[in-house]
Order: C-alpha cells, then sequence, then structure tokens
C-alpha cells in the first residue's frame, strides 16, 4: 500500500510537470504533503486508475484531433475499426500485443503529428506530395504509418495499404507468366490476399467507384464500362489467375479518378525499398527477375510517380525485410539505391527516432498497467534505468525486453 | 627447533644410516646453465622443484617413504647453490656480495624465458633449503636406543613443543602467585594486536615439526597458545609466542593500478587526456580502449556506431551495464571507446574491463575495492588452449577403437 502511495505521489508530481488538462487541478495541490490525503479515497481502488493512464494515456480516440499535448500517450483503436482499417496492415508482434491486452493503443508521436499536421494542410489540386517515413531498426516507423492511416480512414479517404513490399518480392511459390504482358510476372497469392483485404477497407468506396474502360478477362468473362470498381475485385478474388491484373486495374483506375475529386487517396506503401531493390525470385532457367518485370511491383511503381492529384502518398523504407541491403544501413539514400531514389525524388523525409525520455516514461506505464511487467523490479527507478540502458529507447527493443519480465 | 631435522646444522653428528648406494636420478634433473662464461668446473644448479623419485636399491631400514637426502648432499648444494650466485651476479654485471634472492629471480626470468602458464613449472633457483623438503635423520643410536625422551609417543616434536609450552604456562603462574603473596601483582590488561597476525595454520606447524598431525592435536595446541597469551607474560614468552605467529598482510588486496586522476570531470572544454582518461582492456583476443565522460545522458559509442546497433545481442548490451549498474550510475555517464579483435563476446568484456577502469577514476576507494570482489576489474585469463600433437583438439582425444 505505501508502495502504491508513493507511486501515486510520484505521478503527481510527474502530472504537474505535463500540465495535462484531464483531471481537475483541484484535486492535487501543489503541495506534495496534501496529495496523499486525497489519494486516500483512491486506495479503495486495487489499480490506481487515473493519474497514470493521465501520463500513458488519452481519451482522445479520433487522430485528427490529436495535437502536441498529446505526445507520448497512448489512444485507443476500437477492435471493430481495427478489423476494417487494419485487416492487414499491423506488424505481427503488435497484434499478438492487441491480442493479449484486448486493445489496441497507439502511442501518439512527434513525425506521425508532423504528418498529420502536413496532410490537414494538403492541397487536392496540386499533385500528391510524398513522404518518406525513415530511420533506424524497430524505432515505430510502420506504427506511426498506421497511425496516419488511421487517421485518413476516419477522415473518409480511400486507403490503398500495401503492408510490406518486401513480401511481394521474396518467397514467391507461384509465377506465372503474365497474361497482359508477356515479359511480366504474376503472382497470383499475394495479389488475391491484397485485393481481399482491400476489400475489406474500403468497402463503402468500391461500390460508388465506376470502371471508364472495359477489361475484358478471357473469352467468358469482361468487365464493362461503368460498372463498379467491386466487380473486378470480386473477379480478382474469385479468379486467381486474373488477381495480379485486377490489381492493376485497380490501380490504374484509382490513379486515374483521383484527381476528378470524389474522393482522396492515400498510398501508404510499406518497405518501399523494395520496389526498386533486388529480388530473390528465380525464373525456371534459374536467373534472377528484375523487380520490374513482376506486375505487382510496375503497377505500384506507378502508383508512386507523384503525377496525380487528390491525395497523398506516404512511403515507409525499412531494412528489416529488405534483401541485400547491410543491417546499419537506414537512410533512404543507402535503402532506396540510385533508382529508387531518384524516381522518389522530390519527397519530404520524416526521421523517426527513438523514444524521448517521456515516451519512454509513458510506454512503460502503459506495460505496468496492462500487468505485462511481472518482476518485482519493474516499477523501481533502478529498473527503468536498466531497460533505458539495455534498449537505448528503442521501441522494438524495448518490447522485445518486456516480453521477457 | 625441537625437532632435529637434515637441514638444521645442529643434527650433524648424527651419522645417517640410509641405504647404501643410493643412485639418485638427480642428474638428470639439474639444469645446466645455458650461458657462457661458466666455469667447467662448477655447474650452476637450477633445480626444478619436482624432479622423478630416487631409484632405491636396497630397501631403506628408516622406512621413509620420501626422498632421502644426505647431510652431506645437502651441504654439498648449499655450496654450488653459493657459488652459482656469484657466478649469475658476475654474469649480470652487479656485486656479487650484495646479490639478494630477488636479484636472482629477476635474473633467471631474464635468462630464461618462458611462457608456461603454470608459475610453478618455470625455471627457479632458490636454496636448496627451500627446494629440498625437510627430513628428519634416524632418532636412534647404534645401540637402538631413541635420542627423545618422548620418541615412544610417535610425535616427538609436538608433544615435546606442548610440554614446553605447559612447561612456560605453569612458570608464569608461579611467577603471578608470587608476585601476588608479595602483594606487587598489578592487573595489566593484554594489549594484543588482534589484527595484523595469525596463528600458524596446521600445515606450516607440520612443515616447522616435520612432523604429521590431526586436527584436534593442532587445535590443542593453539588452545595452550591462546592460554598462554593470554597471561601476562615475559620477553622470553613473547618471543617463543612469537615464533608461532605469522603477520598477515593487511590490504593483500590492494589495487595496484591506480592513476586515479581526479581532474576535471568530464568538461568538455578541458583537452586531452586531463578530463577523461583512456584506460584499456583486454579479453581473449578483443583490445579495447574506452573513454568515459564525468557529465553524460549514458550514451555509449564503440567504433563511432552506436552502441545498440554495435551489439545487436541483449547479453553483450548486459555486459556493458554492469559496471554502470555496480555503481548506480547508469545514465551519469558517457562513453566512447574503441574495439578490435576477437569476437562479440570478448569485445563486449574488453569494453566493460576498460569502462570498470576509466570509472575507478570517479569513485571513492571503497567503491573500487567492491569492484575488483566483484570481479570487475580483473583480466580474465582464459585465453584459446592450444590443441596437442595425438589429439583432436585441446582436450577432446581421436575417438578410442578397441580394435
Amino acid at each position: 500500500m505505501l508502495k502504491g502511495m508513493t507511486r501515486l505521489v510520484s505521478r503527481v508530481h510527474k502530472m504537474q510537470k505535463l500540465r495535462i488538462r484531464k483531471l481537475d487541478p483541484g484535486r492535487f495541490l501543489h503541495s506534495g504533503t496534501q496529495a496523499p490525503q486525497c489519494l486516500v479515497a483512491h486506495l479503495d481502488n486495487q489499480v490506481p486508475t487515473e493519474s497514470p493512464r493521465a501520463i500513458s494515456r488519452t481519451l482522445e480516440n479520433d487522430p485528427a484531433k490529436h495535437g502536441e499535448q498529446h505526445v507520448g500517450q497512448h489512444y485507443n483503436i476500437s477492435i471493430q475499426e481495427l478489423k476494417t482499417v487494419f485487416p492487414h496492415g499491423l506488424p505481427p508482434r503488435f497484434v499478438m500485443q492487441v491480442k493479449t491486452f484486448n486493445e489496441a493503443c497507439l502511442m501518439v508521436r512527434k513525425p506521425a503529428l508532423e504528418l498529420l499536421h502536413y496532410l490537414k494542410n494538403t492541397n487536392f489540386a496540386h499533385p500528391a506530395v510524398r513522404y518518406v517515413l525513415y530511420g533506424e531498426k524497430g524505432t515505430g516507423k510502420t506504427l506511426s504509418l498506421c497511425h496516419i492511416i488511421h487517421f485518413c480512414a476516419k477522415q473518409d479517404w480511400l486507403i490503398l495499404h500495401i503492408p510490406d513490399a518486401h513480401l511481394w518480392v521474396k518467397n514467391c511459390r507461384d509465377l506465372l507468366q503474365s497474361t497482359y504482358n508477356k515479359q511480366r510476372f504474376d503472382q497470383p497469392l499475394e495479389a488475391s490476399v491484397w485485393l481481399k483485404n482491400f476489400k475489406t477497407a474500403n468497402e463503402r468506396f468500391l461500390s460508388q467507384i465506376k470502371v471508364q474502360d472495359k477489361y475484358v478477362w478471357n473469352k467468358r468473362e469482361s468487365t464493362e464500362k461503368g460498372s463498379p470498381l467491386a466487380e473486378v475485385v470480386e473477379q480478382g478474388i474469385m479468379r486467381v489467375r486474373n488477381a495480379t491484373d485486377a490489381v492493376g486495374i485497380v490501380l490504374k483506375e484509382l490513379k486515374r479518378q483521383s484527381s476528378l475529386g470524389i474522393f482522396r487517396l492515400l498510398v501508404a506503401v510499406d518497405g518501399v525499398n523494395a520496389l526498386w531493390g533486388r529480388t530473390t525470385l528465380k525464373r525456371e532457367d534459374k536467373s534472377l527477375i528484375a523487380p520490374e518485370e513482376l506486375a505487382l511491383i510496375y503497377n505500384l511503381r506507378k502508383m508512386v510517380k507523384n503525377d496525380w492529384q487528390g491525395g497523398a502518398i506516404v512511403l515507409t523504407v525499412s531494412q528489416t525485410g529488405s534483401l541485400f541491403k547491410p543491417r546499419k544501413a537506414y537512410l533512404p539514400q543507402e535503402l532506396l539505391g540510385k533508382e529508387g531514389f531518384d524516381t522518389l525524388d522530390p519527397f519530404i523525409p520524416i526521421l523517426v527516432s527513438n523514444y524521448n525520455p517521456k515516451e519512454f516514461e509513458a510506454c512503460i506505464q502503459y506495460y505496468l498497467e496492462n500487468s505485462w511487467l511481472q518482476h518485482e523490479k519493474a516499477h523501481t527507478e533502478e529498473g527503468k534505468k536498466e531497460l533505458l540502458f539495455l534498449s537505448n529507447r528503442n521501441p522494438g527493443l524495448l518490447e522485445r525486453l518486456c516480453a521477457y519480465l | 627447533m625441537a625437532a632435529p631435522c637434515v637441514s638444521c646444522g645442529a643434527a650433524a653428528s648424527y651419522r645417517l644410516f640410509l641405504a647404501g648406494r643410493v643412485s639418485f636420478a638427480r642428474e638428470q634433473g639439474l639444469w645446466k646453465a645455458a650461458a657462457a662464461g661458466l666455469q667447467t668446473g662448477t655447474r650452476c644448479q637450477i633445480l626444478r622443484l619436482k624432479h622423478s623419485p630416487a631409484v632405491t636399491t636396497k630397501k631403506n631400514v628408516a622406512a621413509l617413504r620420501r626422498e632421502s637426502y644426505t647431510v652431506d648432499f645437502i651441504k654439498k648444494q648449499i655450496e654450488e647453490f653459493n657459488i652459482g650466485k656469484r657466478h649469475l651476479a658476475n654474469m649480470m654485471g652487479e656485486d656479487p656480495e650484495t646479490f639478494t634472492q630477488e636479484d636472482i629471480d629477476r635474473a633467471i626470468t631474464y635468462l630464461f624465458p618462458s611462457g608456461l602458464f603454470e608459475k610453478r613449472a618455470r625455471p627457479i633457483m632458490k636454496h636448496p633449503e627451500e627446494i629440498f623438503p625437510k627430513q628428519r635423520a634416524i632418532q636412534w643410536g647404534e645401540d637402538g636406543r631413541p635420542f627423545h625422551f618422548l620418541f615412544y609417543t610417535g610425535k616427538q616434536s609436538y608433544y615435546s613443543l606442548m610440554h614446553e609450552a605447559y612447561g612456560k604456562v605453569l612458570h608464569v603462574e608461579e611467577r603471578q602467585d608470587q608476585l601476588r603473596a608479595k602483594g606487587l601483582f598489578s592487573e595489566k590488561p593484554k594489549t594484543k594486536d588482534p589484527i595484523g597476525s595469525r596463528w600458524l595454520i596446521k600445515e606450516e606447524l607440520e612443515e616447522m615439526l616435520v612432523e604429521k598431525l590431526s586436527d584436534q592435536d593442532y587445535a590443542q595446541f593453539i588452545r595452550l597458545l591462546e592460554r598462554l597469551s593470554a597471561l601476562p607474560c615475559d620477553a622470553a614468552e613473547e618471543e617463543f609466542v612469537g615464533r608461532f605467529r605469522r603477520t598477515v598482510t593487511v590490504q593483500s588486496k590492494k589495487h595496484l593500478i591506480e592513476p586515479l586522476q581526479y581532474d576535471e570531470q568530464g568538461m568538455a572544454f578541458s583537452t586531452g587526456r586531463g578530463n577523461a582518461p583512456w584506460r584499456r582492456g583486454k579479453r581473449k583476443t578483443a583490445n579495447a580502449e574506452a573513454v568515459v565522460h564525468g557529465h553524460g545522458s549514458g550514451k555509449i559509442e564503440i567504433n563511432g556506431v552506436d552502441y545498440l546497433l554495435y551489439f545487436p545481442v541483449t547479453q553483450d548490451r548486459e555486459q556493458l551495464m554492469f559496471p554502470f549498474h555496480f555503481l548506480d550510475r547508469l545514465g551519469k555517464h558517457d562513453v566512447t571507446c574503441t574495439v578490435s579483435g576477437g569476437g562479440r563476446s570478448s569485445q563486449a568484456g574488453a569494453i566493460r574491463l576498460a569502462v570498470a577502469r576509466a570509472l575507478c577514476s570517479f569513485i571513492t576507494e571503497d567503491e573500487v575495492e567492491w569492484m575488483r570482489q566483484a570481479g570487475l576489474l580483473t583480466t580474465d585469463p582464459r585465453v584459446r588452449e592450444r590443441k596437442k600433437p595425438g589429439q583432436e583438439g585441446a582436450r577432446r582425444k581421436f575417438t578410442w577403437k578397441k580394435r
């Protein structure tokens, strides 16, 4: 009990530093000695819910309203939203964490806030601006991307989210020669999976958008001009052989029609350096395939060019899934290579770095609240210092370390 | 010493009664000095501590199982040692008169550098008394009658020592009674220095008496001596007790290397090696040099790279954390270091040692002692053992085939 009181007292001091407007100031007086008396009421509850939550959590669940004061705090995403907005976007460890804690909480961080600010002030008449999130391994690029996607989903944009472009350039079992273009290769499995997820994410748009060309799939099936995009997607899902072409069509149509202003398009690609790197896929005669020979990659490259209006392109470069790149490379120049860098050239780089002390503290608080850290020293200052040292405030590493505690 | 032993000069009158011709294989054990300038007549004896036991043709009547050396042999060895010492002094260009044992040791390590790890296997040149184990002369005369009156107790030296000590106790008590009778008795509290000396341990006592003792014997003896020392003693008795005490070197655990630079700690603008000394650390084949700054935030940079990138494995980072965590200074110092050689684990160990040594300048003496006891300041002596011929590895033998 005494430990709880001392913890609450330290929280009080922290709160006064941060000036959170959650709790009415009359409750917690400024002199530290009086605080325990006020908190006596809280001792009835087993877990002091309010004061630590004020550090690590916020009740503001709409990303549009996140501002500077929310930096370091976790906000909640409901599970239904998670299913619609992120059918395939979240990193696997985060998915496990969501499942364990039974709630999805993302931390609000500065790079994401910066990007949100830019997005809020985009001029949709201009060509789409490219933003590249880069940073060292485990600093939170993918989750920042998810934050942006959540924001855009709330704002009713159409989200074109490719969770990990690296998955399309490696470990592909079946490569078919493309029906559309003989030199290129299809990847039916990946394309169909992606189409399914795309459908889940953007249900309401698919019926609104109309196709502007006629597409003939094979002798018996074709899609007429003016039919909704949903049909194309359905065709791709059902006929797996045509899935890649369906993806290509979807991308083309969306690009064309976003300039018209019916909807706003967000292209979010994670691991965009895969588009210009090398692949590990081989043809039957064991010769390597260049990325442009994969139809998916080819179409995606067209998407990422900024020759369309009415949306934004948010990209991430990551070393984690990349092929043939040294571990310490994290700058866009190193990871994209010359070709990729030139193609993406006018872009806005946003560095995602390790936690600052406040965010680190908030993260630890979050874990403590969810009873994730069971070690008896985890609450103490020394324990926190150890974790700080060992992880050097790297979010990914911290998460892995805490998994053992 | 009560016990008559060979090394004691007083026992020269006893005729040793050993088996006739004992051909000592000691000749093989002798090393001839390789240095030039030796005269052919004398042999510089550099003896190994353990050599092959003497081949006895006839069974020793005294039934001493150890190797036995004649008094003459020992005396000859001593002469040869002294002559050899003078030759060595001449060789090294020093004065033969003032050539001490330390000088001898230094000269031998210089002339015969050895890379053996076991210090006791290296060449030594010491006085024969230290090399040859002490032996007992035959305890009885020609008629078979023993010399010592306590011979038939079995442990004659021990019992004679006890007898002597008890005699002294009685003597002191008698004196006390006399003083009390005269009325001049004064209770003088015994001021004994508790720290600084210790009783002999059992092995040392056995060595002194050249006799085997049991634990109870030893305990009894120590009790008697303590009783004696508790009484007000004369100078003679003090000297007697003093023979059985050894000084304990206080602070034997003194850390030798402490060039503590208590300079401006970590002020960025001071130049050179003033503020944060470069300290070295080694482990296996890795060499590290580290600089610890006084006022920092816990950043560590290795070869220009952050430690998180350089050591992706948690175990290595824990090694780096150990010195700071031990001293509770986790977020207070900045470290810049360079490391080369070895593998990831040995590099981590080398940096740890370097960082611990560098931190010595910032902390108190007590904490340095604690670190030393925790093992943070000791270079790990383990290196890779060489592979031996006839075996597959350092220890692993080839598969044994029965046929």
